[in-house]
């Protein structure tokens, strides 16, 4: 047999997720000199993972990350299988015997839990869901959100808190021509929301936006961003880590925060989003609804940039209505795949996973979050998968084996054998077009199919 | 909106923002790099991982770099795209000192 990765004997490799680091994947894969054939993998029936269903709708040309993924799509070594799930509708023994490496790129899709009383409590949500329901994500299509009440909380100061605190914060018209799923515009519409408080475990000088996002909490058309000049008080170790030079992301989200403080209350904007810090949940009370939230205050200890929160027994109590909890995410573990349970990701070195033990695991490989932990935006994902592919490849004698696999013809075959529907790039492509088709009367850059059996309908 | 390689990309090319760059939007030159604006998604990746703070949000760019937009945009749409993360410039070091970094 030819050598492995030749014209006859290309590296067959599947990747499980397509996501931007699946993607970005694939791409090294197709733009290095070996010769390769990808099956990338997919869930649902529609590709691009967080970027069609995590990034906010408001942010669209971030979206655009998509007409790169298109022509990485376009290249005669792709391939999509898409609405299958690895796992239940295929194994990982299955997909270890029909291509030489798996890719494991399917990112961390549960939330961590904040740990404390009332948190299953009606009205406490997780932020995933909320994200994942606005954007028209079908796992999340039925789920309620009660806007009814004054006040939401989001917990957490991440670039997921504040997606969704400023899909809270803004008016319907400001996301009408955004491709917002028409089931959440509808729900946001009826919002009665008038404060969002967005809360911190640690200081002002540590929280974790970009600045883009957060110096958009300033240019809402009725909502007041909101902090307290008291809150901006630093200790020592936050003023010195804000005097480092290279330090200058968190230098500007804190001026940021200091030109919020100062501004005028613009009495014609009918809502409030206030960031608070150094608070940590204790408690959420209610009966069946979550009615209150207890927070204990922190203080900041340890030295710079590596400062850490600790509760002085002290706690303040507020009002919520309903709350977002967004404290991190975290992986969900595949059969036949190790699987760290402490981090919630797929443990491994450099991309090659390995057992619990550091010991490596042959032919399996992991890239984005569910390799590295839930940081980063869409373009680290890009040096992660880069990575990965670069040990893959540096493996490849190890890849090398004398019985011929069989690639894609051997997924279909075991999927057709248990009569589980696949759909492919060309058959997505049809959905995608009736979906900018349906959002174009109403001005709208794609009406989203927000079920599985909607959008595989459109194909027969 | 868009996004700006200013003067202290000049001589260094540090190029780390490529490797993280979404969407392959960084030309470049003997001299230094430069963001296509027409491809660029304003995503900020880049941002923070230039080791001289030479790229900016143009909402956010010094007055004294501004002339840099346009440039910019003429030189990117002649030059090559990087894709990948090269070896930063001889003296690039030096000049990452000179410049307080």
């Amino acid at each position: 047999m030819d050598n492995l990765g030749t014209d006859n004997n290309p590296l067959l490799v599947a990747i499980v997720g397509s996501g931007p680091s699946g993607f970005y994947a694939a791409e090294a894969l197709i733009k290095s000199d070996v010769k390769i054939k990808v099956d990338v993998i997919e869930r649902l029936p529609s590709p691009y993972g967080l970027v069609r269903s995590g990034v906010a709708p408001d942010h669209q040309k971030l979206k655009q990350a998509i007409n790169l993924y298109k022509k990485i799509a376009d290249t005669p070594d792709f391939n999509l299988i898409a609405n299958v799930t690895v796992g239940e509708d295929i194994s990982v023994a299955e997909l270890r015997k029909t291509h030489h490496a798996v890719i494991f790129t399917c990112g961390a899709e549960t939330d961590r839990k904040l740990g404390i009383s009332g948190e299953e409590l009606k009205g406490s949500h997780t932020a995933t869901e909320f994200v994942g329901w606005y954007n028209g994500h079908p796992d999340y299509r039925e789920l309620e959100f009660d806007l009814s009440h004054d006040i939401a909380v989001i917990i957490g100061q991440g670039n997921v808190a504040a997606d969704v605190s400023r899909i809270l914060s803004k008016t319907v018209d400001e996301l009408r021509h955004t491709d917002i799923a028409q089931h959440a515009l509808d729900v946001l519409a009826e919002s009665k929301l008038k404060e969002i408080h967005v809360i911190g475990r640690r200081g002002p000088a540590q929280a974790k936006f970009t600045p883009k996002e957060l110096r958009e909490f300033g240019e809402l058309s009725d909502c007041n961003p909101i902090v307290q000049e008291q809150d901006l008080v630093l200790n020592d170790e936050s003023k010195k880590e804000l005097e480092e030079k290279s330090n200058i992301t968190n230098k500007k989200i804190y001026d940021l925060f200091a030109n919020f403080s100062k501004r005028e209350l613009d009495s014609n904007k009918s809502k409030k989003c206030f960031f608070s810090f150094l608070l940590g949940p204790k408690e959420i009370t209610g009966n069946i609804s979550i009615e209150k939230l207890i927070l204990e205050k922190n203080e900041l200890s340890g030295e710079a940039f590596k400062q850490s929160a600790k509760g002085i027994n002290e706690t303040i109590e507020m009002d919520a209505g309903i709350l977002f909890r967004s404290i991190g995410y975290r992986g969900v573990p595949i059969s036949d795949v190790p699987f760290h349970e402490g981090w919630g990701t797929i443990p491994n070195e450099k991309g090659r996973v390995t057992d619990t033990d550091g010991v490596i695991v042959e032919q399996l490989y992991t890239g984005g979050w569910i390799k590295r932990g839930p940081s980063g935006i869409i373009g680290t994902n890009r040096a992660c998968s880069v990575e990965t592919v670069r040990c893959l490849l540096e493996d490849l004698d190890k890849l090398n084996i004398e019985t011929k696999k069989s690639g894609a013809e051997g997924i279909y075959s075991i999927l057709n054998n248990k009569n589980i529907r696949h759909i492919s790039f060309d058959d997505w492509t049809k959905i995608d077009t009736e979906e900018v088709k349906h959002g174009e009367p109403k001005g709208k850059p794609r009406e989203k199919y927000t079920y599985v059996n909607e959008m595989l309908s459109v194909i027969n | 909106m868009t996004t700006i390689v200013t003067d202290n990309c000049k001589n260094c090319r540090f190029t780390d923002c490529v490797s993280v760059c979404p969407v392959a939007c960084f030309h470049y030159d003997d001299e230094m790099l430069y963001i296509d604006p027409e491809v660029c998604i304003d995503c900020s990746a880049c941002i923070p991982e230039c080791p001289v703070q030479a790229i900016y949000e143009d909402d956010d760019i010094p007055e004294d770099q501004e002339h840099w937009i346009e440039i910019n945009a003429e030189k990117a749409a002649a030059l090559p795209v990087i894709e990948e993360q090269m070896e930063p410039l001889p003296g690039a070091e030096e000049r990452k000192t000179e410049l307080g970094f």
